[in-house]
């Protein structure tokens, strides 16, 4: 074995002289003569190496080549989220709106996500989500949740994405269910961009304007229809101005959905850092042949974190997005009473929620979120429109950066309705690629 | 014509607004994602770069949050330095995602991977997290070898010639004054921690594993049972047994790891807990790659002596 060995490790020898030998050009020689110390120290490194292993080889401990993860082509990741919990309202989905939220009383798997990532080629990076979710039912449903290529060579500080992706409309609306800190989606969220979240097919051109401090200027086009344009074309718009939705064709440019983002950062001290935005989204809806809407959103982040984090702890962080929602309802006719015509109005909806975590010490979390949400009267009288606020303490633990265990609950009044308690346990966890996280 | 002044007079007017100044016969801007490899970086740069480090000295470089302000520094940047070895797996590549910047693209020459070219230790042979966090390309602490250091230094020396030609010779120069200056300071070291050779010594976590081969001591045992896991009661009562039965007499902890926990295990055991910050500037008086050493192997030959 040792005369193998020692064959093995000639050959090496050779291979490495013959590597510096290349006349490929004169750096070659100077380099080898900086690097004849290191090669005798490193020398001396192999050769005791090289004892160590015989002898474990000696001790018959087989030792496997090691295997690569890095250089594969594509980053695969797989989420998978659980929830269990009760809730005084039955009907938990009329409580529970978002779709990676909790639907019944027991068990629910909202979100179980393949995440697929990698550069396309010099030129692209390419993503994609795959989202399986179990309804109340028991049915197995299938989205692409996003799928779409980023460039990487793009001129003047500019980035382009196309394919089907979250709007980055404020702080939470692009980000994945694990990312998020409660259990269930903020209320304001779900009432303007509805229960999956504001995202389409488009395009979103992006801007880092060459400022000292970070500052990101944004504008996404999208298709308006669909079941994931809440407040512009989706069927579901019914719910939302009580009409037959018409249909409408896309007949110019502005039937589109436009999402103009700016965002700005700076760091407070070395140790706190702000990051504030406003956005918009513009685009028809479905309560008429002409009718549009409009959304405004202002967020706010701070995050203070120990100058000698452990793991990321401890910190303090402090998240708010407020949202204002303008909703032209053209005259329409109900659609839960054909004899009945509702009259023009504008639908006025507006909506906040804040939430403030302490990462206590290394692994908990500890967090309050309050949520409050209001729209105007109108001639429909929208539950989905109706007055709520809902208090939210929860914990977390996170036994690694791979899993976490939070329980919640939630203080929820619905105007109307009355006053509902619900408790919620999340499980979570992550195999294959590291979940790098934004800011 | 009118339309190019009218173009000129914009980007001027841009320019002044975005508070940018004009570019003057500036020196090269170096980011480097851990205050060690910033300090390597000054070394071999020497007056010829701006260096800046993305994470603290004094926290754990595998958790830097990816500040915005980092994105802005990565965009300015000519030169990246990373450790590699996935060591900012959870952090830099949402960064680099969005820094739009070729002059850091993976594999261009302002692109130093500090890992390239190091003989990596505890290169994992199947990969399983039920082990903890397991670099799949092995242990990324290797900058308090000082072969490693030299590794590094050429690395970076290599790539800052490529991307600044005019100052070869300079990066040449200082990578010759830097490796003269291991050499003879490993030396020093080497003599100081002799008479300690094979000492078993504990550490928090298994970031002395370089420094332990190079300077001859033995890691008995970590007081995280696993990489990135937090000690348990179980795990803590095996280290102070095998402290006991080993003798070991200095735990090791970095500044951002667990002090209590370790001065628990050092009063059962009668060990001392001894601060060895590893990134320059944690601590005063270490801004430099070889004070930090100096420190380190002043300390623990301190604390060995006075713990016979």
């Amino acid at each position: 074995m040792r005369t193998l060995l020692t064959a093995v490790f000639v050959a090496l020898l050779g291979t490495t002289a013959a590597a510096a030998q290349q006349p490929d050009s004169s750096r070659a020689d100077s380099l080898r003569r900086a690097r004849q110390p290191r090669n005798l120290d490193s020398l001396a490194a192999v050769i005791r190496s090289l004892e160590a292993r015989i002898d474990s080889l000696a001790a018959g401990q087989p030792q496997a080549p090691p295997a690569r993860t890095s250089g594969a082509y594509m980053n695969i990741g797989f989420d998978g989220l659980a929830d269990f919990g009760w809730s005084s309202e039955a009907d938990v989905a009329a409580l529970q709106r978002g779709d990676h939220d909790p639907h019944v009383r027991g068990f629910t798997v909202p979100n179980a996500e393949l995440s697929l990532d990698g550069a396309v080629d010099p030129y692209f990076k390419g993503f994609a989500n795959l989202v399986y979710k179990i309804d109340p039912s028991g049915e197995t449903g299938v989205e692409l949740e996003e799928v779409y290529f980023l460039t990487t060579q793009l001129l003047g500080n500019l980035q382009l994405r196309g394919g089907q992706f979250f709007s980055e409309f404020g702080r939470q609306n692009p980000q994945h269910p694990h990312a998020w800190s409660f259990v269930d989606q903020p209320l304001v969220l779900n009432r303007m961009f509805g229960p999956e979240g504001l995202r389409s097919q488009g395009a979103r051109v992006s801007w880092l304007v060459p400022t000292k401090w970070y500052t990101e200027a944004m504008v996404g086009v999208f298709n308006s229809a669909g079941g994931t344009t809440s407040s512009f074309r989706s069927e579901e718009s019914a719910e939302i101005h009580g009409g037959i939705p018409v249909p409408r064709a896309v007949g110019g440019v502005g039937d589109l959905l436009f999402v103009p983002r700016l965002a700005s950062s700076i760091d407070l001290t070395s140790t706190q850092t702000l990051l504030f935005g406003a956005s918009a989204a513009f685009g028809p809806n479905n309560s008429g042949p002409d009718s549009k809407t409009q959304i405004y959103g202002a967020d706010l982040y701070w995050k203070w974190k120990s100058p000698r984090a452990a793991a990321g702890f401890p910190f303090v962080s402090w998240q708010t997005e407020a949202l204002f929602r303008r909703y032209d309802a053209a005259q329409r006719v109900s659609a839960d009473n054909p004899t009945v015509t509702l009259p023009a109005e504008q639908l006025r909806d507006r909506g906040v929620y804040s939430q403030l975590l302490w990462g206590i010490k290394p692994r908990i979390v500890a967090g309050l979120r309050g949520d409050y949400v209001s729209g105007s009267a109108a001639a429909f009288d929208a539950e989905l429109r109706a007055d709520r606020y809902r208090l939210s303490p929860n914990l977390t633990w996170y036994p690694t950066e791979f899993s976490k265990l939070r329980l919640q609950y939630n203080y929820d009044n619905r105007k109307g309705v009355g006053t509902d308690h619900s408790l919620w346990v999340q499980f979570e966890f992550i195999l294959g690629a590291h979940a790098a996280h934004k800011f | 014509m009118h339309t190019f002044g009218i173009v000129k007079l914009a980007a001027a007017t841009l320019f002044a607004l975005s508070g940018v100044s004009a570019p003057v016969a500036k020196q090269l801007n170096v980011v480097a994602t851990t205050p060690d490899l910033a300090a390597l970086a000054r070394e071999i740069g020497g007056d010829a770069v701006a260096v800046t480090a993305l994470a603290k000295p004094t926290e754990d470089p595998h958790f830097v949050d990816p500040k915005p302000s980092h994105l802005v520094t990565l965009n300015r940047a000519d030169v990246l330095i990373e450790g590699g070895a996935e060591l900012e797996l959870g952090w830099l590549p949402p960064l680099l995602d969005n820094a739009r910047n070729q002059k850091i693209a993976a594999g261009a020459p302002g692109r130093i991977v500090a890992s390239q070219g190091i003989r990596m230790l505890e290169v994992p042979a199947t990969f399983d997290r039920s082990k903890g966090d397991v670099h799949s390309l092995g242990n990324p602490h290797f900058v308090l070898d000082p072969l490693d250091a030299k590794i590094i230094a050429g690395g970076i020396a290599d790539h800052l010639a490529q991307v600044d030609p005019a100052n070869a010779a300079a990066f040449r120069a200082n990578l010759k004054r830097f490796n003269a200056t291991v050499d003879q300071k490993l030396a020093e070291w080497q003599k100081l921690l002799e008479p300690y050779r094979g000492t078993k010594i504990v550490t928090y976590h298994k970031d002395f594993v370089y420094f332990a081969a190079r300077f001859n001591l033995e890691i008995v045992e970590e007081l995280e049972p696993k990489p990135g896991i937090a000690p348990s009661p179980a795990h803590l009562a095996k280290v102070i047994s095998t402290m006991q039965a080993t003798k070991a007499r200095v735990i090791l902890v970095q500044p951002y790891q667990n002090r209590k926990t370790a001065e628990t295990v050092a009063r059962q055991t009668g060990a001392t807990v001894l601060d060895m910050p590893q990134q320059p500037g944690a601590v005063p008086n270490t801004s430099t790659y070889f004070s930090v050493m100096d420190n380190l192997v002043r300390s623990l030959a301190g604390a060995l002596e006075a713990k016979p």
